[in-house]
């Protein structure tokens, strides 16, 4: 480990800053895989806690957040030096958050509870709970900041929650077990996976009625395997990426028209999304073969895959 | 594909609209749970005494689900559960039909559930959370029922398909002497037949009566269950079909050739097991053990599986009328979410649930059934228990 540090401390004096790498949580191994991503290489493997899901970074680059599921907190580390700089208080069996536009505060899913927490991430204070439907999952937060939005998986809903107020303002049903809400970087736009439902509902957050439903149909794969889970979408509005879980594949859909354009085929189990902060590449965590897929976006092309720890579950790339 | 999806949505968008939190008087939803214990013997081991709130407490933590969600959908849950007797149960059973609950969450033995069925005729949907019976799904099939326990065809084929995978396809078959026992070793016959496994030789244990319990007991069984088992053909494993619990937790490491156990003791079927994490099974597994104070067993994974059929279908329709909510769940467009990784939906031959089948040690989930190996053009899940071809049932018609 110690070597480790050491090599991670090199590379990080060696280059300005520590734009486009990649973390990725591995839920079973309990640690974070560090890759470059110009390289694509494995730059370190670091501690997290116990159960690390969710991870997310703060939009200055400075910290880096983990949902620690057995801990019952989130670990906020360096990412420089993967050093645990201090710990937030999140509730129960914390799985997945969501970071205001601005970096404050953290709103987090608490399954245990169904309830959100927000928790402030300057003074590290939580300043309200929220409650919300049976397991809540999934979070997402509108561009301009004013709305967060949490799905709970068993009332199979998506929560508009006001920012300011912390108030529930509509719910929107959708298939069973919504896992991700992912808005349009015009905020016209909100995407809603369902797991179980196995379609993921195109919602207009303007009047909050499902505008459309994609399914999906992949020849060869049982259509109970096709569970979506992680969605992104690009900042120009343009493609829209879905991890469909057990299928193994990643959906790749032209988000003018919402139609299902192509699947790729990643590892086993794809979960979580990022892109890298240029949008050439996406990046995919595959949990059961332990593994990362690579996507060039322009191409619809995996290019690559690099293993990792075991049963990786989240993935964030840092900012330029 | 755009038109197929514009017209599911169609229908889709009455239901769609936002849901805002203050409606203004909710909606009651009524149910039971009827349970009826039969006053046996106690179980072999003491770990399997029933607790009191047996499948209420599964009851109870449907109720605050559909509850939950119920508060954005101004919908109210009520639940009755009511505990009774072979003997009691139709008088427990008229006094739930005159109070007019229309949806009935049964938790008895096969002959007390049809009969219950039978009563009930068609003042109420009654949900059959515990009764195994081939034949309640078969040739005793009923129109007013949907079954929510698996069937013993189900945890049969559940078994058979990891056994075949296992590569174990010879089997010693050792049932007992109970009409219950009987049936699933007839189960576990046309599972063999069906899969490809061979039952080399099939012994019956007669339960001769007596206590379960004796002082230093163990050191007869000890010599019995090796006397028992020998000179059998020669097998893969050993599969016991012991419903009434007499012997089967006996023979585990007591039998005379040195083969694993499955069935009733060993490695178990099962539609539920309290160390399931998989599918988001750990939050409910804490949900429940919040709530009650103990771990979830089957009886109450069914009955909070019942009861969130007619929540998930109150929710779907935006209704609390129990003829939209029954019309609803028999429909093709139900689905119910379960914790077992797919959606849950009716068989509408024989009203049978599909669902995954967990295969068991005392402490954790070996599998999960079906396995992948085995297809079917329709779902998966039909691969296990009886199949529309095969189906006895024939709903009367009702005109």
């Amino acid at each position: 480990m110690k070597h480790l540090l050491a090599t991670a401390a090199l590379i990080c004096a060696a280059q300005p800053a520590l734009a486009n790498r990649v973390f990725i949580t591995n839920e079973r191994s309990n640690d974070i895989t560090v890759l470059d991503g110009e390289s694509f290489e494995v730059i370190g493997t670091y501690p997290a806690g116990n159960r690390p899901r969710g991870i997310a970074i703060s939009p200055d680059g400075t910290e880096l957040y983990v949902c620690v599921s057995d801990d019952d907190l989130v670990r906020v580390f360096d990412p420089q030096t993967m050093e645990e700089m201090h710990t937030l208080p999140s509730g129960p069996d914390p799985e997945l958050f969501v970071l205001h536009p601005s970096g404050n505060p953290l709103f987090i899913a608490n399954e245990d509870d169904n309830i959100v927490t927000v928790v402030d991430t300057k003074t590290h204070q939580m300043l309200a709970e929220i409650p919300v439907g049976v397991e809540p999952e999934g979070m997402g937060v509108s561009p301009d900041g004013r709305v967060v939005i949490n799905t709970s998986e068993t009332t199979n809903m998506a929560h508009f929650i006001d920012t300011e107020t912390y108030e529930i303002t509509a719910n929107v049903l959708v298939d069973s077990r919504p896992r991700f809400a992912q808005y349009t970087a015009d905020g016209s736009k909100l995407y809603v996976t369902s797991e179980i439902g196995g379609t993921v509902s195109v919602i207009d957050p303007v009047t909050q009625q499902i505008t459309k439903k994609i399914s999906f149909d992949i020849p060869g794969v049982l259509p109970e395997a096709i569970q979506p889970v992680g969605a992104r979408v690009t900042s120009d509005g343009s493609k829209l990426f879905v991890a469909l879980g057990p299928a193994n594949r990643v959906a790749v859909i032209d988000a003018a028209t919402d139609e299902v354009i192509d699947y790729l085929l990643v590892g086993q189990r794809v979960w979580q999304l990022a892109f890298s902060p240029d949008e050439k590449y996406l990046y995919t965590t595959n949990g059961n073969s332990n593994d990362v897929s690579i996507i060039d976006v322009a191409a619809n092309e995996v290019v690559r895959s690099v293993p990792v720890g075991q049963q990786p579950w989240g993935v964030v790339v840092a900012p330029d | 594909m755009f038109k197929g999806i514009t017209g599911i949505l169609a229908g889709a968008c009455a239901l769609a609209q936002p849901v805002h939190a203050q409606a203004p008087e909710p909606v009651v939803i009524r149910a039971a749970v009827l349970r009826v214990d039969d006053p046996g013997l106690p179980p072999i081991s003491r770990l399997e005494l029933p607790p009191e709130d047996l499948g209420f407490a599964g009851a109870d933590l449907a109720t605050d689900d559909n509850d939950t969600t119920g508060r954005f959908m101004g919908q109210d849950f009520q639940t009755v559960t009511v505990a009774a007797t072979p003997d009691t149960a139709a008088d427990s059973m008229r006094d739930l039909l005159d109070q007019d609950i229309r949806f009935i969450v049964v938790m008895a033995d096969d002959d007390v559930t049809l009969a219950l069925a039978d009563q009930v005729g068609d003042r109420a949907m009654l949900i059959n959370a515990m009764a195994r019976g081939d034949n309640l799904r078969g040739v005793d099939c009923r129109m007013n029922t949907i079954h929510v326990a698996p069937s013993r065809a189900m945890l049969a084929d559940g078994l058979t398909q990891f056994l075949m995978w296992k590569n174990w396809p010879r089997w010693m078959l050792i049932h007992g002497s109970h009409p219950q026992d009987q049936a699933m070793a007839e189960a576990y016959r046309r599972s063999a037949a069906k899969f490809g496994a061979e039952i080399v030789e099939e012994r019956e244990f007669e339960d001769t009566g007596g206590a379960r319990r004796t002082d230093s007991g163990h050191v007869q069984v000890q010599s019995q269950m090796p006397v028992f088992t020998q000179r059998a053909e020669d097998h893969d494993i050993v599969i016991t079909a012991d419903e009434a619990d007499v012997f089967a937790v006996y023979l585990p490491y007591l039998t005379w050739d040195p083969r694993p156990v499955a069935g009733s003791a060993g490695l178990v079927p099962r539609s539920w097991h309290p160390a399931m994490e998989a599918w988001g099974a750990t939050q409910f597994q804490n949900r429940f053990e919040a709530l009650a104070n103990r771990r979830m067993r089957e009886a109450d994974y069914q009955a909070w599986l019942s009861l969130r059929i007619i929540g998930e279908a109150a929710t779907r329709t935006n209704s609390g009328d129990p003829d939209t909510l029954r019309d609803f769940i028999l429909s093709p467009e139900f689905d119910v979410a379960g914790f077992k990784g797919q959606a849950l939906t009716v068989r509408d031959w024989d009203h049978q649930v599909r669902q995954p089948i967990l295969l068991t040690t005392g402490d954790l989930t070996t599998s999960v059934s079906p396995q992948e190996q085995y297809l079917h053009q329709t779902s998966q899940l039909d691969t296990l228990g009886v199949d529309r071809a095969e189906t006895e049932c024939r709903f009367e018609d009702p005109s």
